[in-house]
């Protein structure tokens, strides 16, 4: 009897506890699993050497985080949120329609796509067109859009090695997927006739293509079972396994850091954040984890964040991106189109 | 027609027959989920041991001038990159905490980086031939060595390896669930009670059943959604708090606790309420003072199951923002927290290999505590229970 008294008092205290609501001063940031280990990097690093608590960091996915990001103003809606690619008009829009009308963009530097496999194999270097005619749904076949014949690689064009089709990729709600789809399917078909001069990014269905989800380990881990399969994943991971995969070349040039940073490997992409300023007063802390975050230190050539697979921005760039944030520019949408 | 002796002899040894291939089928499947179930603890346990230790090696330290504002240069240039960077970035905290140690340099054991570890426990480490040879001779000299990983059970999440653990998730698993209980069990026990003890039997009651059981049976992220909706939309509870957490974990834990409970409460004989009722108890006297006592080991059984499934569960709480990096321990019920299973789940997505022991470290800190939870529950259900 005494027992059930007891956890009702305790429930009692702990509902008085819950009561009590604190004022914030602990940063919330959500947004783009890509970008999310150097943001939480940044974010430990700033909980350790500074007098502020460590923000508090969600990996949503780019599109999740600007909607939570833009859903409006006060201490429940995100200070700062994480894009692996550039803020879209409709979301600029969404967030002006909410009240939130002062932003500013702070430009990062640039994440590679790698296509890779299983070390054991001979390295296979691949042009844009052909990772497309492989993975498209439908494809041009003498000037008609057919169902994609193709089942080896050497059906595409003879150069390449007479293995099974085979690549494991991230799902639709990945940045890493949108990443893909503009710049190998959108960039490759929009050059074709046969589409009309449109974008085209189906991913066919028929077993060639597998959604491996979000997790990229789980990508490495399968080429390394498989190992006539492709994979399609971040950079940092085929950095962090280097010693089990080798990357493809893709249009005759090889993910480097150097090519990736300098634009010249065709798959890469910006990454960003964005800094809600109407916070400013509420959440002091904000602005110092943004300015740490854009500190040489961090994003610069010899910059923590490098040792964790980014790939820093050319000196100029980050000194334009870094005063944009040390200023609190605003974004304008006519900066977006 | 008469059967014969051989006749009926036959058809036994068939009978027999049937019922030694249905044991045998029986015992393949024990065998069969026995087998999984020790695959899984024994690859858990060689992914997983080597988390409890963690690489140190001993350098000299250079209280200078120079090392409270550049920390690297507080050790020599040969094993920099061999000294983890969460041991280098306190030094100019602590020079600051401590006067003296200026201008003073001595012999430490301190924490190496990620790296070296994984190098030591013979796994592919990313150090150069150079560094590799430096670690070799250490380890030589008997300066660098493996250790008890104490930071593993001390220290919250990071993004260096060598400093993550488990200690913040583990308090946000317990105010979670604190939380958890404290709502869902007197809810629980009472909605149970007056089901069984108060209420009629009719068409609303028997509605009410149907979806109670109906509940406990909801996919775990529509709770998520729901907590969502109500107490962070509606409500305005902090977001990622364990408040959230654990009232989402409440609406999950809430069937559970009511069926266990009616069940105990069904199994306590009609004649304890008539005696109660013969010696001119009231409805709530005979509840308060005979059924419920009698029932709490079938009722607190039930209650440690359902957290227990509780306590492993994610998917809810990535909807309610628990499943975020959080390198503080909280003691608070409204700051941000995450528990066990969310920082197994986010290791698992790590690039560094490093996190590939310390995620079976965690899952077998977390199999270890479900296993003293299940059986607190077969104890407290062996010592208490009543046969009548």
């Amino acid at each position: 009897m005494n027992r059930i008294l007891k956890t009702t008092a305790i429930a009692a205290a702990v509902m008085g506890v819950v009561g009590v609501a604190q004022a914030r001063d602990q940063v919330r940031i959500v947004g783009s699993s890509t970008v999310y280990p150097f943001s939480s990097y940044v974010a430990e690093e700033f909980g350790a050497t500074t007098d502020f608590p460590t923000p508090v960091i969600e990996s949503t996915g780019s599109g999740g985080g600007m909607k939570l990001f833009c859903s409006g103003l006060g201490d429940d809606t995100p200070d700062i949120t994480n894009a692996s690619r550039r803020m879209k008009t409709s979301e600029f829009e969404t967030c002006e329609a909410n009240g939130v009308t002062d932003i500013t963009e702070a430009f990062i530097g640039y994440d590679g796509i790698a296509f890779a496999q299983s070390g054991d194999n001979e390295a296979m270097d691949v042009t844009r067109e052909q990772i497309f005619l492989a993975l498209a749904a439908k494809v041009p076949v003498d000037g008609e859009l057919v169902d994609n014949p193709y089942t080896k690689w050497s059906d595409i064009d003879s150069s390449l090695p007479d293995r099974e089709i085979a690549v494991y990729g991230p799902p639709t709600t990945s940045g890493t997927r949108d990443a893909f789809a503009e710049l190998v399917m959108e960039a490759v078909s929009e050059d074709m006739e046969a589409y009309g001069g449109e974008g085209y990014t189906d991913v066919r269905a028929d077993g060639a293509f597998i959604d491996a989800g979000e997790n990229d380990n789980l990508i490495v881990q399968r080429l390394a079972e498989n190992t006539d399969a492709f994979g399609i994943f971040g950079y940092s991971f085929l950095e962090e396994n280097s010693d089990t995969l080798i990357g493809s070349s893709i249009d005759g040039v090889e993910p480097t850091p150097d090519a990736i940073g300098s634009g010249e490997y065709p798959v890469s992409r910006s990454m960003f954040f964005y800094v809600k300023n109407q916070h400013a007063e509420d959440v002091p802390a904000m602005y110092e984890y943004a300015n740490m975050f854009m500190s040489e230190q961090m994003v610069g050539d010899l910059g923590y964040l490098k040792g964790i697979g980014l790939i820093p921005a050319p000196e100029d760039e980050r000194a334009e991106a870094r005063s944009a944030v040390e200023n609190h520019e605003t974004l304008e949408l006519a900066d977006l189109k | 027609m008469r059967q014969s002796f051989d006749d009926i002899s036959a058809q036994l040894r068939a009978r027999h027959r049937r019922s030694a291939r249905l044991k045998w089928a029986s015992m393949g499947a024990l065998g069969l989920a026995g087998l999984f179930l020790v695959l899984f603890f024994a690859d858990m346990l060689v992914k997983g041991l080597p988390a409890f230790q963690q690489a140190q090696i001993q350098v000299e330290v250079d209280y200078s001038e120079q090392a409270s504002q550049i920390p690297l240069a507080a050790v020599q240039e040969d094993v920099r990159p061999l000294v983890s960077r969460g041991y280098l970035r306190l030094i100019p905290g602590r020079m600051e905490d401590n006067p003296d140690l200026l201008g003073t340099s001595r012999m430490e054991w301190v924490l190496a980086d990620g790296q070296v570890d994984q190098y030591l426990k013979g796994h592919h480490a990313k150090l150069s031939n150079k560094e590799m040879a430096v670690v070799d001779r250490l380890k030589e000299d008997g300066r660098a060595e493996l250790r008890f990983n104490s930071t593993f059970f001390s220290s919250g999440d990071s993004k260096m390896p060598e400093l993550a653990g488990i200690a913040s998730a583990a308090m946000g698993t317990v105010l979670t669930l604190l939380v958890t209980l404290a709502v869902a069990f007197p809810i629980g026990v009472m909605t149970a009670v007056y089901l069984e003890e108060f209420a009629p039997d009719n068409r609303f009651t028997q509605l009410i059943e149907i979806n109670i059981n109906n509940l406990a049976a909801i996919p775990s992220i529509l709770f998520g959604l729901l907590g969502l909706a109500i107490f962070i939309n509606f409500f305005g509870v902090p977001r990622s708090s364990p408040v959230v957490g654990g009232l989402t974990l409440a609406l999950m834990t809430l069937p559970v606790i009511i069926i266990a409970t009616r069940t105990a409460l069904r199994s306590v004989p009609d004649s304890i309420r008539h005696a109660a009722f013969g010696v001119g108890c009231s409805r709530w006297q005979m509840v308060r003072d005979h059924v419920l006592p009698v029932a709490l080991p079938g009722i607190m059984t039930g209650s440690i199951i359902g957290l227990a499934q509780a306590m492993g569960e994610t998917a809810p709480l990535i909807i309610v923002g628990m499943v975020a990096f959080i390198p503080d321990v909280t003691n608070s019920f409204t700051e941000a927290a995450t528990v066990l299973p969310a920082q197994i789940f986010t290791w698992a997505g790590e690039p560094d290999r490093a996190f590939i022991e310390k995620t079976s470290g965690g899952i077998l800190v977390l199999l270890s505590i479900l296993i003293t939870l299940n059986a607190t529950a077969v104890v407290l259900r062996k010592k208490f229970e009543r046969r009548w």
